[in-house]
């Protein structure tokens, strides 16, 4: 009997019915109503057992920017937030665009033992847009890298795009687009808007990111190959998606939890710890967001976590950093902004927070809850509340813009590979070894 | 003045904004005389923060502040530990630690001044001498002022007068803080612009809009000429500055449409022959150099009201 065997009584399902899972060897082998066993007991409480939830975009910030995060400390962070999987980024020092780099990341994640770290790669040489990465070798790689992003920037030469849309097609790669037009964004500080023109930050139009997806829809389609966009923020960029699906086209969208419930109106104060990239919207853009997430439109949430160091925000706006820590908020921002409001019930969350990001990614050993599957799971107190407070977070860096906000539900236990890693919302000093 | 503060025009109700232009114009008879200083601000402490160049806004400020015998220190950020990487925050507080009670900035961030005076970083009082594209509230003060002088049947009121700011409405400080507080006085405000040069959201201003100057100018009271910055050609904003003064220029042609009793405004600098003709600039209907006086006697009147003048003093020093 090894210390990842245990039995977790009373568990809520999704679906409402109270069930026992047996663990044995980092997999579910029994799922039933009653199980009786030699094995450790963990009671859940009737709390809720959601699969481990898998995000598609992090920034963890190692190598290279270990003052705002490292793979450990974001990886706390991670199962915090009751994730078992997350997706670095590439935008690190140096860039995540060879092999040597995604497996350094790679390696750090398994040394973190706390869940699993996914490199995502970059496009193109140092994110410059000017030159592909090479996608095979950090396909090929031990990182087994599936998604390739140029996050932070757009891959905004067609032809390029086109290139990368065709070449991962070989290794069934995905295309995660940052979509943003440059030339329509130079120097822009907030969304472009009845706000923007009052407090005179410069403006951030919608038909920035509009124009890339609808051109990308396009693209993908015409190559017949993958698109994935990340954290789509306007009510046109739901519609594009949404008649890309109607026409059968491979896309894929997330939407963060800021831009499911933050507004424009937030920069009125002119505080920077709103800044973000992309910006967040006005209401009408929120509501097409719940509405389009909910009805599957998009696929998953994503967090975009984005730590910063302190003096990073703690300046004027334009000086500031764009970017917003959330993995350790997200479920319950997501519970905020989808579940209170009636738009969406825990089974629907689970897909797209967990089973979605999981399929899109290609992690099979994430995403679902049975028999066989290693035990990557979370256990959450529907019934709780908490105040979000930044000095208690277990990311490195503070910069959430839920400070002092109360939000429903709490991550009680996360579970990686059988293992217990976080125990009442606390670190257990265990690690998958 | 209920605010300690003086950021946005948005702060101020019209009661508050008749204040200010009441205290400018009592303060500018005594000074007009033979007193041209008051001992009000001796011993108290004036920073003049500024992270942009404008010689003319920080002189007028300085200028103010030593008519009412503060001691000014002048900060500006070229050669300064700024270039080196000092942040606002740092800067702020190590003037403050030399001794600054009120904090004059001027930064190219729009809400710069709002956030010192809110994050807690400094207890001095911050005065917004411009920040980015977002407000210039003493500019909209004087202009206000200079308005008023020229309608003394407005003294209080400005309903029935059409104004018209023209030019550059989507990056100006100037255009944002004059719509919101002339309106704020009962004035009808016509924006006048190229359309890519009039903001995204222009439609929930207290505003009206036009992209034609020709049909504004026959009812317009007054006529405020914006400064065109050189590089907003190479953004494609306007083809050429030739068709931009054609279309949106105030020469001697157009002018002779405005009533008689028009005023033709400028906050300055001047590009003389672009947004303004030499000719306009100097007739007799131009108030660009009274807008100057009246930067200092406006500036006078916030210094004095936010630094705590109980009233007005009769006594001043003899120069």
């Amino acid at each position: 009997m090894s210390e990842s065997d245990f039995l977790l009584k009373n568990a809520s399902m999704a679906d409402g019915s109270i069930v026992d899972v047996e663990v044995r060897d980092h997999r579910i082998s029994s799922i039933r109503t009653s199980i009786n066993s030699e094995l450790q007991v963990i009671d859940a409480k009737k709390n809720l057992l959601l699969p481990g939830l898998v995000d598609l975009h992090t920034h963890l910030r190692e190598p290279g920017r270990e003052n705002s995060e490292t793979v450990l400390s974001g990886s706390q962070s991670a199962i915090k937030g009751g994730y078992t999987a997350v997706s670095a980024m590439a935008n690190t020092f140096p860039v995540a665009d060879t092999a040597g780099v995604v497996e350094q990341v790679t390696r750090l994640g398994k040394e973190a033992g706390l869940c699993d770290v996914f490199p995502i790669g970059a496009v193109t040489v140092g994110l410059k847009g000017e030159q592909l990465a090479e996608l095979s070798a950090m396909a090929q790689s031990a990182a087994k890298v599936r998604i390739f992003s140029d996050d932070g920037n757009c891959v905004s030469d067609p032809l390029l795009m086109r290139r990368a849309l065709e070449y991962v097609k070989s290794f069934g790669g995905v295309i995660a687009q940052h979509a943003q037009e440059p030339k329509l964004t130079v120097g822009a500080q907030m969304n472009e808007g009845d706000v923007s023109s009052r407090l005179g930050l410069k403006g951030w139009p919608s038909i920035a990111e509009e124009s890339i997806i609808a051109r990308d829809i396009l693209m993908a389609h015409y190559v017949q190959s993958r698109l994935h966009i990340c954290h789509l923020t306007t009510k046109g960029g739901v519609e594009l998606v949404r008649w890309a699906k109607s026409q059968g086209m491979a896309v894929t969208a997330e939407v963060t939890p800021h831009h499911l419930l933050l507004t424009d109106e937030m920069a009125e104060g002119y505080n920077p710890i709103f800044k973000v990239n992309p910006p967040l919207r006005t209401s009408s853009d929120v509501m097409a967001l719940r509405a389009g997430l909910a009805d599957g439109t998009v696929d998953i949430v994503a967090t975009d976590h984005a730590p910063h160091p302190i003096e990073e925000k703690d300046c004027e706006w334009n000086a500031a950093a764009f970017g917003m820590i959330g993995l350790e908020t997200a479920l319950s921002v997501v519970a905020e902004s989808m579940i209170k409001t009636g738009l969406m019930d825990w089974a629907t969350l689970a897909m797209r927070m967990s089973t979605m990001p999981a399929r899109i990614a290609g992690y099979s050993e994430h995403g679902s809850i049975s028999v066989g599957a290693l035990a990557n799971f979370t256990v959450v107190d529907l019934d709780s509340s908490w105040q979000v407070d930044r000095t208690q977070v277990f990311s490195r860096s503070s910069n959430t813009p839920f400070d002092g906000l109360t939000l429903p539900v709490t991550i009680v236990h996360t579970f990686f590979r059988g293992i217990q890693v976080l125990r009442d919302g606390q670190l257990t000093g265990l690690k998958y070894e | 003045m209920r605010s300690r503060n003086l950021l946005s025009i948005n702060d101020l109700s019209p009661s508050e904004i008749l204040e200010i232009l009441d205290t400018a114009r009592e303060l500018s008879r005594i000074t007009d005389g033979a007193i041209k200083k008051l001992p009000t601000l001796r011993g108290r402490t004036v920073v003049n923060l500024f992270f942009e160049d404008s010689t003319r806004t920080r002189l007028s400020f300085e200028a103010a502040a030593k008519r009412l015998s503060a001691d000014v220190i002048n900060f500006s950020a070229k050669g300064s530990s700024v270039s080196k990487g000092e942040s606002l925050k740092d800067t702020a507080q190590t003037l403050e630690a030399m001794g600054a009670e009120l904090i004059i900035i001027r930064h190219s961030s729009s809400g710069a001044a709002k956030r010192l005076a809110e994050s807690g970083w400094v207890k001095s009082h911050v005065v917004n001498a411009g920040d980015g594209m977002h407000e210039h509230p003493t500019q909209a003060l004087l202009d206000a002022f200079t308005i008023r002088n020229h309608f003394p049947e407005h003294d209080r009121d400005f309903t029935g007068l059409h104004i018209g700011i023209v030019g550059d409405i989507l990056h100006s400080r100037v255009a944002r803080s004059n719509a919101l507080l002339l309106s704020a006085l009962g004035a009808k405000v016509t924006l006048i612009a190229p359309p890519t040069l009039m903001p995204v959201g222009v439609g929930t201003w207290p505003v009206k809009t036009s992209y034609n100057l020709d049909s504004e100018l026959p009812t317009l009271d007054a006529i405020m000429m914006l400064r065109v910055q050189s590089e907003r050609m190479n953004d494609a904003f306007f083809p050429t500055e030739r068709e931009y003064a054609r279309d949106y220029g105030l020469g001697i042609q157009r002018l002779a449409r405005l009533k008689s009793s028009a005023i033709v405004m400028h906050p300055g600098p001047m590009n003389r022959g672009l947004e303004i003709s030499a000719a306009v600039a100097d007739s007799h209907q131009s108030v660009i150099l009274e807008q100057v006086a009246n930067g200092v006697v406006v500036r006078m009147a916030v210094l004095y009201l936010l630094m705590g003048g109980a009233s007005i003093p009769t006594e001043g020093i003899l120069v």
